[in-house]
């Protein structure tokens, strides 16, 4: 069959299972465009206003399924556009690919209008790029790039296509898309099981790599066999619920005293599907520093990167844990659970209030109205640390957050993302600041044009919170651009968007206005008024340990 | 700070270079010199890279290079067991005075003459990069108008011990 370089992308998409793309037109990608117009009954291509939207609604996408996310955008600005979005999928090793148009390759190199080297812009943030010079390398290289951003540890991959690339013609046959499987062996397994049988005081810590791997009942069956008290990073927040009798809560810089602590006393500390990041391991020689540290990861190179172990498994986590836990032997490890009870017993607990928004009480009342199914989303700063230690996580894929790259303007896109993917069944509930909702808010009216039931609750207390607490805490109160006195109407804009707003200011009105929010099923903005000296805590500074955690 | 030497074999794309180079930069490595060239093999090229710094690092910058898609085999050269070579052009400023002294030097280290104009010889010599070093030390009475070098280029001897998957 001879087909366009533009018919070819839809059918290689079609190929692999999308059904679903974000993007933005432009020049260089019309031909592009012309094709999804022919192809819009198997696929669905939702635009946004601005192309980092985009990128981040594919992330959204790809997070809550685990489904390969795609952007399209256009040369020039808007594939500089992507950057932001693709090195937050980057870091927080998500399934993407990015489709960009270029100029037709005869004008490459010469500056040619809205020409940029996205291919050398992107190098370090992907996983992998390639730049299409010809049409009939145009099918395998899209293929390839499916395949990269989904093996071993997942990531984006960006494939560049000058314009006449997806004009001209050549043949086309379909292929069943290849499936790599891991088939590594795992080495240290017996070693490992070794020092979970002999250890006293074992912890494990688990990250990201647990639900990439979708590794959540191995996960569960490992800590109740052998009754090992478990803490997580934010990018595994539902991986284990909240209400888990071995969950101590998040560990590191925000994570509760309890976890900190048993890390800290642990004779051994089992670090799976994670990567020991400066948020986590806040002084990488004392982190853990009682214990033999052992690191199950599929990717090599995270292994010794930030804190030194003494032994590693490398593979799936699915895999490992599957083999590993015949060879564990149960336990009961009752004192080291007493000790880590009474611990428990004096974390730290916001206090109740009201008459003002509590930032903990909004999250609870979102819970218990909103439910379990829920999928929450949110921005940076200090909301999404009230959202990840406060929202009661079930779920596993439900809380999409920019974790390893902090991206304030990720919420919206994400939450849009989401709500494209679920289609309607679950609660979609993003939870932002207004400092992150400032950054990219804009994307409201890609909300309304697809009338997606995106509920926005903006914490807003009128400063750049999780900034000016640390200028509190460590710059002698010297609120350095931190305090921008904007006078932004919220509802007023969300109804010039054409969506509904609400302005609330005790929980009692919190409550009805999400309740409304729910019942009408399309986007809503709910600012919450609260002090701008709320602060996130527990708090451990950066290179600290517990010894130097912040409580009051 | 250990000098390490790192063979790779990449995939013979445009941009792979960039790619390499760039990960060095990212994480803060310093490369003390790069060759680069194709192989036999026209669908590979075997970059040499020599950099300095701790074993932790070195082992980290490695890995990292491992994951790189056009990555095909990587391999650290142990020293004893490879042979390096470099090849260096340096200039030197000559008049009657200094022309016999320059001859002796280049026959002590099998340098070869391969220039001589007004006021200027050009001498060119291969050999190991210490060979190279030692010779750039004994120029003192000299004048150098400028230089070289290719940097280091090496391989294993006897049968090859990595595997290429390709």
């Amino acid at each position: 069959m001879l087909l366009t370089g533009a018919e070819i992308i839809a059918e290689v998409l079609i190929e692999q299972g999308v059904d679903t793309v974000f993007g933005y037109p432009g020049g260089s990608v019309l031909n592009i465009y012309d094709a999804l117009y022919a192809y819009s009954d198997k696929i669905k291509h939702y635009m946004s206003a601005h192309e980092q939207g985009a990128a981040h609604a594919a992330d959204g996408y790809a997070r809550l399924t685990g489904k390969t996310g795609v952007v399209i955008s256009t040369s020039g600005p808007g594939a500089t556009n992507l950057v932001t979005g693709i090195a937050t999928a980057y870091m927080d090793s998500v399934p993407l690919v990015a489709i960009t148009g270029n100029v037709p390759t005869s004008l490459i190199g010469r500056d040619s209008f809205q020409e940029v080297y996205i291919a050398g812009i992107t190098m370090p943030i992907t996983k992998h790029n390639f730049t299409v010079r010809s049409v009939e390398e145009l099918a395998d290289t899209l293929r390839q790039a499916f395949l990269i951003a989904n093996e071993g540890r997942p990531g984006p991959v960006l494939v560049d296509i000058p314009k006449d690339v997806t004009i001209n013609k050549t043949s086309f046959e379909n292929k069943t898309p290849e499936i790599v499987e891991d088939d590594r062996r795992l080495k240290h397994l017996e070693k490992v099981a070794d020092l979970i049988n002999a250890s006293k005081f074992p912890v494990v810590y688990f990250g990201g790599g647990v639900r990439i791997s979708g590794a959540e009942d191995e996960l569960y069956e490992l800590l109740h066999k052998a009754n090992i008290p478990a803490t997580y990073t934010m990018m595994a927040a539902g991986v284990l619920g909240y209400n888990d009798p071995l969950s101590m809560g998040l560990v590191g810089m925000h994570g509760s005293r309890t976890a900190n602590l048993a890390v800290d006393n642990a004779d051994l500390v089992l670090a799976i599907g994670t990567r020991f990041s400066d948020r986590v391991a806040l002084n990488a020689n004392k982190f853990a520093r009682r214990a033999r540290i052992v690191h199950i990861d599929i990717d090599p190179s995270e292994v010794n990167k930030n804190v030194a172990v003494d032994t590693s498994i490398i593979g799936d986590v699915k895999k490992v844990l599957t083999a590993l836990i015949p060879m564990v032997d149960k336990a009961d490890h009752t004192d080291w659970l007493e000790q880590i009870a009474l611990w428990k017993a004096k974390d730290y607990t916001p206090k109740d209030d009201a008459t003002v928004l509590k930032p903990h009480q909004v999250m609870g009342a979102i819970c218990d109205i909103a439910g379990e199914d829920t999928v929450y989303i949110t921005d940076v700063g200090q909301h999404q640390m009230w959202a990840a230690q406060y929202i009661r996580h079930v779920k596993t894929r439900s809380f999409l957050t920019s974790g390893g790259l902090g991206t304030m303007g990720y919420g919206y896109g994400a939450a849009i993302g989401a709500a494209v993917a679920d289609g309607g069944n679950r609660p979609i509930v993003h939870i932002t600041g207004d400092g992150s909702f400032h950054m990219n808010m804009n994307e409201a009216c890609t909300a309304v044009s697809y009338n997606l039931p995106v509920i926005t609750v903006i914490m807003n207390n009128s400063v750049l919170g999780m900034v000016r607490q640390w200028q509190k805490t460590f710059y002698g109160k010297r609120y350095s651009s931190s305090e921008p006195e904007r006078k932004t109407n919220y509802s007023a804009v969300a109804a010039g968007f054409g969506a509904t707003g609400f302005r609330c200011t005790n929980l009692d009105e919190f409550k009805a206005a999400f309740t409304k929010a729910l019942e009408l099923k399309g986007p809503v903005w709910i600012e919450c008024v609260i002090d701008r000296e709320e602060a996130v805590l527990p708090m451990i500074p950066a290179g600290g340990t517990v010894d130097d955690m912040i409580i009051n | 700070m250990e000098k390490h030497y790192l063979s790779v074999l990449v995939a013979n794309h445009e941009g792979v270079l960039a790619r390499i180079s760039s990960l060095f930069c990212q994480r803060g490595f310093n490369i003390d010199s790069l060759t680069v060239s194709t192989t036999d093999n026209p669908e590979i090229s075997r970059i040499t890279i020599v950099t300095t710094g701790d074993e932790a690092s070195f082992r980290q910058v490695r890995k990292q290079t491992e994951k790189l898609i056009e990555t095909k085999a990587l391999f650290p050269l142990n020293l004893r067991t490879s042979l390096l070579r470099e090849l260096l052009l340096i200039k030197l400023r000559s008049n009657s005075e200094v022309r016999g002294k320059i001859n002796d030097l280049a026959r002590a280290y099998k340098a070869e003459i391969i220039d001589v104009s007004v006021g200027c010889i050009v001498l060119e010599l291969t050999g190991e990069p210490e060979k190279v070093d030692d010779f750039l030390n004994n120029l003192d009475e000299f004048e150098i108008v400028e230089m070289c070098r290719t940097g280091v280029t090496a391989m294993e001897r006897g049968e090859v011990t990595y595997l290429l998957g390709v």
